[in-house]
């Protein structure tokens, strides 16, 4: 199972990563980052497939991927 | 567990002033990764546009040089003539490449010089505002077409990546979108072919981006990403020109 990583203060909230997500894991969060933003987490639960989508299409290169 | 995917080695860790669901993250990053992939990192040389992407050079780790308003392949010019050896781009906006530079462009592009340029077509002004760019599709608002672009009133879209493909010294022309993963993976794959083709000696290539503004086209990010598939795409369609 790969894992996601997210830098949450450099998430800007676009949200893009959620809308992409085939597994449907990242979140958006309730809790703001240092900028004021609904930054975006993963499910502790979700299982991720590492397809990557959420990582290529993220704008603001927030999301690391290990396998 | 090991890396995957992170951060480009030429594209530096902080924070962008763009926009949330702005493509011109996900631009700068391809054009980090072709960049480190090829390994001409020490050798590169970028010119940055007028417009949004104007502080690019605070974004990547080599050398950039600014340039007047749509005069980005005119210093390009200078640079690759004076230094050949170096890999010099130019990384332009539709108002900057164009729009006040159509003239620099065409001209650099009939000249067949060995450049690469990655051109950001999101059919507006983003930095000042949301005008009228000469890419703005028909009917589209903006702020200066509040009841969308006329034919009689503001001409047609321009689309000059077609009209450079007339020009013999271009060797090679492609549009690509960011609006889905998969067209991201082509964009970068479009991006290494031009820089690629430098290396090669083999003249002018360009690489048209078709990129979101979700601010000035006053969309969510993603209905951004969706306007490109069904409406931007279909005035400005993808693939290779020449």
């Amino acid at each position: 199972m790969a894992k996601v990583v997210i830098d949450r203060d450099k998430c800007k909230g676009c949200f893009l990563c959620v809308s992409f997500c085939p597994k449907g894991i990242i979140k958006k969060s309730a809790r703001l980052n240092k900028k004021g933003l609904n930054f975006v987490e993963v499910d502790p639960k979700g299982s991720c497939a590492g397809c990557l989508q959420c990582a290529v299409i993220c704008p603001d290169c927030c999301i690391e991927i290990y396998k | 567990m090991h890396k995957v995917f992170s951060v480009p080695d030429p594209l530096r860790k902080t924070p962008t002033h763009y926009c949330p669901g702005c493509g011109h993250g996900i631009a700068h990053r391809l054009v980090a990764e072709v960049i480190q992939d090829l390994g001409i990192r020490g050798k590169t040389i970028a010119v940055a546009p007028v417009g949004c992407a104007v502080v690019a050079y605070d974004y990547w780790k080599f050398d950039c040089s600014e340039a007047p308003h749509g005069r980005a392949l005119a210093v390009a010019t200078a640079i690759k003539r004076m230094q050949p050896e170096k890999i010099v781009f130019t990384y332009q906006g539709d108002g900057d490449l164009a729009a006040i530079g159509t003239n620099e462009t065409i001209h650099a592009a009939n000249r067949g010089e060995n450049l690469s340029v990655v051109f950001i077509n999101n059919a507006i002004y983003g930095m000042t505002g949301g005008q009228l760019a000469p890419t703005t599709l028909l009917g589209q608002k903006t702020s200066t077409s509040a009841a969308g672009r006329d034919k009689k009133l503001h001409g047609y879209p321009l689309k000059i990546s077609e009209m450079l493909a007339l020009l013999p010294g271009v060797c090679y022309l492609e549009r690509v979108s960011l609006h889905n993963p998969g067209e991201v993976l082509k964009a970068k794959s479009a991006i290494r072919r031009a820089f690629q083709n430098q290396l090669e000696g083999l003249g002018f290539s360009l690489v048209e981006v078709l990129s979101p503004c979700p601010t000035y086209w006053g969309l969510s990010p993603r209905e951004a990403l969706d306007w490109i598939r069904d409406v931007m795409q279909k005035e400005f369609p993808l693939g290779r020109i020449k």
